[in-house]
């Protein structure tokens, strides 16, 4: 399972990151890594985009970014 | 004032941590404004008073996530932090703004500056906004950080800024030295892979074993590192390249090493310093588990304006009722404005004798002037609720809800802004494109800017749409007036989309896209710090559009005037003077757009600044009546008649076909030159040139031609 594979109001915990990631580090640098916790939060009208609360703030990122975050069973 | 003498600090922090706003308090008014037509922007200059009235400088810089260079932006605090490291200029403090609601994200980048071993003053800012039940211990964080002091601030209700004040100064005088041992718990086999690397730091540059430590993480972590490291040998920093060739081998030693340890080199950093912080943040919040599923006030406002169909709907209702109230609320400051300039040019006619001078102080000067003074109330609307959207942080939602569309023409949600900046000025819109880190949708997005109608196209719209669009009402709710400003704008912008698929088809791609972007907190735009911003920007209209202006309309006062010629026939002298000759020239390239040569001679000087039509087309009218008297622009426009038909120069679809034009023109220097800047190169600039005023050309003709074709004249 990945974090696009969630519906709105899921929560999950990021396990790892696929090689297909572009922003890594972007990720890594706002705390988005291994062990956090998220809860996709909505889907932008449009879709392609997704909102997400993690630590104690809000992120929108790409659908195709959040197919390569996987999270925990 | 010796600079020498006078210490400097530095601002830093994420975006959104309300650095700005604290810049602003701390500085008061005397801000230095660098960041405008051609003058570097990256940094923020301004001086603050200590209250033993001592003065020192502070530096704000972008807002960034860490010291590891990722956008444009980042890269700018990054070089710089690193120019500090080797002795270049360091501040004597940093301030390291912190938002108290979003702790751990903000402390990873303080805990990379504390690294550094420059004394630390954390604002910890938006204090009023933590949660009460969760009682935050800033003693304790303090202690376990090693800053030099915290001190909560807010920004919103100004307390807490003579006590930070007061910590930074006192930080300056005792140079407090940070904790040198590197706190992040590192294992024993990663920190011998890192030795060679990190002792290297330590004997060769001189770094303290805790910076040591935190740069060989980082160019693990990073080879943009490495990079900046190479930069810095270029600049004449005090390292050599015999160095970094030292640190390149050791890091692909290192990096191998890593990875048959099983551990992935590029997660690093961030993983054992967040570890670290998410430990000890932990000890000092007494309840701080579940925030995710909290759902704040925020998100009970984006239910509604993120919402599927509410959103995108409220989104176009904002930008329709911002383009009707420059028309509407600006009527009544506009008539001061033409009071007050027409009793001004009526002064000058009593006080000053008739003569040369008098014509050209009249006609030339105070004309020119006037005509564009008269368009400020509509450019401080504009600026007023463009300021009010970003500062609120509405339009990050904009960026959400159309980064789908905007990443099929080739753009990407972060140039929702920019392009909307563009609105007010192009030249800080090409300065905001920085947030956008791939540099193809940064490219694209700077080249379709300058189609945004800016706020130099007000007065031209206003003056045009004034004149001769009738002011009724469509469709019960609609003026026509404000309808006419709105389709300007909007073929404009649309225009640009539609171009910006088209040079993504042929522009090459540089590295992939990402979209990661966060969804700053709804604040209460600071309203002092709004009006502000509006000040700051209208004072530079005045100042740099005067000048063009006012150097344009001596200039253009003598050619119209000279050489004097005696009135042959009914034609005003104008016609045979230097401006005259010019325009006549090239009246039969424009006639086919149904300009006429005094249009002429306006497209040719608004190409240094387009507000200058305005006061062009002033100018003109004033030097061809012979009267003492100013003419009233507006009138002087629709009085015109040609004198071989009889018929009026200017109709309503003279007027639509002149709009058009500047709709798609290339006139602005000031935004030549920053695309020359940020792309480095003249090849671009050029292009844009090119392909706006080709367009330009051609859509006024479609519209001119066709228009007759359809009857309308």
């Amino acid at each position: 399972m990945t974090v696009g594979d969630l519906h709105r109001g899921d929560t999950a915990v990021v396990k790892s990151f696929l090689s297909g990631l572009d922003s890594q580090s972007r990720f890594l640098e706002m705390g988005i890594l291994p062990g956090v916790e998220l809860r996709l939060v909505k889907i932008a009208p449009l879709g392609g985009t997704i909102e997400l609360k993690v630590r104690d703030y809000y992120v929108s990122i790409r659908h195709q970014d959040a197919l390569n975050i996987v999270i925990e069973n | 004032m010796n600079a020498e003498t006078v210490p400097w600090v530095a601002l830093v922090g994420n975006p959104n941590s309300g650095k700005t706003a604290i810049f602003n308090l701390l500085t008061g008014m005397d801000q230095k404004v660098s960041n405008y037509p051609g003058i570097t922007v990256e940094k923020k200059l301004g001086t603050g008073k200590f209250n033993d009235g001592t003065a020192y400088h502070l530096l704000d810089f972008p807002g960034t996530y860490s010291l590891t260079p990722e956008s444009f932006d980042e890269r700018i605090v990054t070089e710089q932090v690193l120019e500090w490291i080797h002795g270049k200029n360091p501040p004597a403090v940093i301030v390291s703004v912190v938002d108290a609601t979003n702790l751990s994200r903000n402390l990873y980048l303080t805990t990379q500056l504390l690294d550094l071993g420059i004394p630390i003053v954390i604002a910890l800012n938006m204090m009023d906004l933590v949660d009460q039940t969760e009682k935050l211990d800033a003693s304790s964080l303090k202690k376990w950080l090693c800053a030099a002091a915290i001190v909560p601030v807010s920004a919103l209700k100004k307390s807490g800024f003579n006590k930070l004040q007061e910590q930074v100064r006192a930080s300056i005088l005792t140079k407090p030295v940070n904790n040198d041992i590197f706190p992040l718990e590192v294992t024993k086999t990663l920190e011998t892979i890192l030795m060679p690397i990190t002792s290297l730091l330590y004997t060769k540059l001189g770094y303290t074993p805790r910076l040591a430590a935190a740069q060989a993480l980082r160019l693990i972590t990073r080879n943009s590192t490495l990079e900046l490291y190479n930069k810095a040998i270029q600049e004449g920093q005090k390292i050599n390249s015999k160095i970094v060739n030292e640190l390149e081998h050791l890091r692909t030693v290192a990096i191998k090493e890593i990875e048959k340890a099983e551990l992935k080199p590029s997660s690093l950093e961030a993983i054992l310093r967040y570890q670290w912080l998410d430990a000890n943040l932990a000890q000092d919040r007494s309840d701080h588990t579940n925030q995710i599923r909290k759902i704040n006030a925020n998100e009970k406002i984006d239910q509604i304006l993120t919402h599927r169909w509410l959103g995108p709907g409220i989104f176009i209702g904002l930008l329709y009722f911002i383009f009707q109230s420059i028309f509407n609320f600006a009527s009544i400051p506009m008539d001061w404005i033409e009071a007050g300039v027409n009793w001004l040019g009526k002064g000058a006619v009593t006080l000053v004798p008739e003569s040369n001078f008098r014509g050209l102080l009249i006609d030339g000067i105070i004309a020119g002037l006037g005509a564009i003074l008269i368009f400020l109330p509509q450019i401080v609307i504009l600026m007023f609720f463009l300021t009010l959207l970003e500062d609120s942080g509405y339009m990050a939602r904009v960026a959400f809800m159309l980064d789908r569309g905007m990443s099929k023409i080739g753009l990407h949600g972060r140039s929702v802004l920019p392009l909307m900046s563009g609105y007010a000025c192009a030249i800080p819109g090409i300065m905001s494109t920085r947030t956008i880190d791939n540099w193809k949708e940064r490219l694209i997005t700077m080249l379709i800017l300058p189609l945004m109608s800016c706020s130099a196209r007000l007065p031209v719209y206003a003056l045009m749409i004034g004149a001769f669009i009738p002011p009724i009402t469509v469709g019960y709710i609609f003026g026509l007036q404000g309808l006419m400003m709105v389709v300007m704008y909007f073929i404009g912008t649309v225009t640009a989309l539609i171009l910006a698929k088209i040079f993504s088809l042929w522009i090459k791609s540089e590295g992939k896209s990402s979209f990661v972007m966060e969804m700053p907190p709804y604040r209460m735009p600071i309203l002092r710090s709004v009006f502000r911003q509006v000040f700051i920007r209208a004072k530079l209209f005045l100042f740099n559009a005067g000048k063009i202006i006012m150097a344009i309309s001596i200039i253009l006062w003598f050619l119209a005037s000279f050489p004097k010629t005696d009135i042959i026939g009914d034609q005003p002298a104008i016609h045979n003077s230097f401006a005259g000759k010019i325009g006549h020239a090239i009246e039969p390239v424009i006639q086919p757009l149904g300009f006429d040569w005094k249009v002429g001679i306006a497209l040719i000087t608004s190409f240094a600044a387009r507000e200058v039509f305005v006061s062009t087309m002033a100018t003109i009218y004033n030097v061809e009546n012979a009267a003492d008297e100013m003419v009233q622009l507006s009138d002087a426009m629709k009085n015109d008649l040609n004198p071989s038909t009889g018929l009026p120069v200017f109709t309503p679809l003279v007027a639509v076909s002149l709009m058009v034009f500047y709709v798609y023109a290339a006139q602005c220097m000031a935004t030549f030159a920053i695309i020359r800047r940020e792309t480095n190169t003249w090849k671009w600039p050029l292009f844009m040139i090119a392909y706006m005023n080709v367009l330009a050309y051609l859509v006024s003709l479609l519209v001119y031609q066709g228009g007759l074709w359809l009857g309308f004249s």
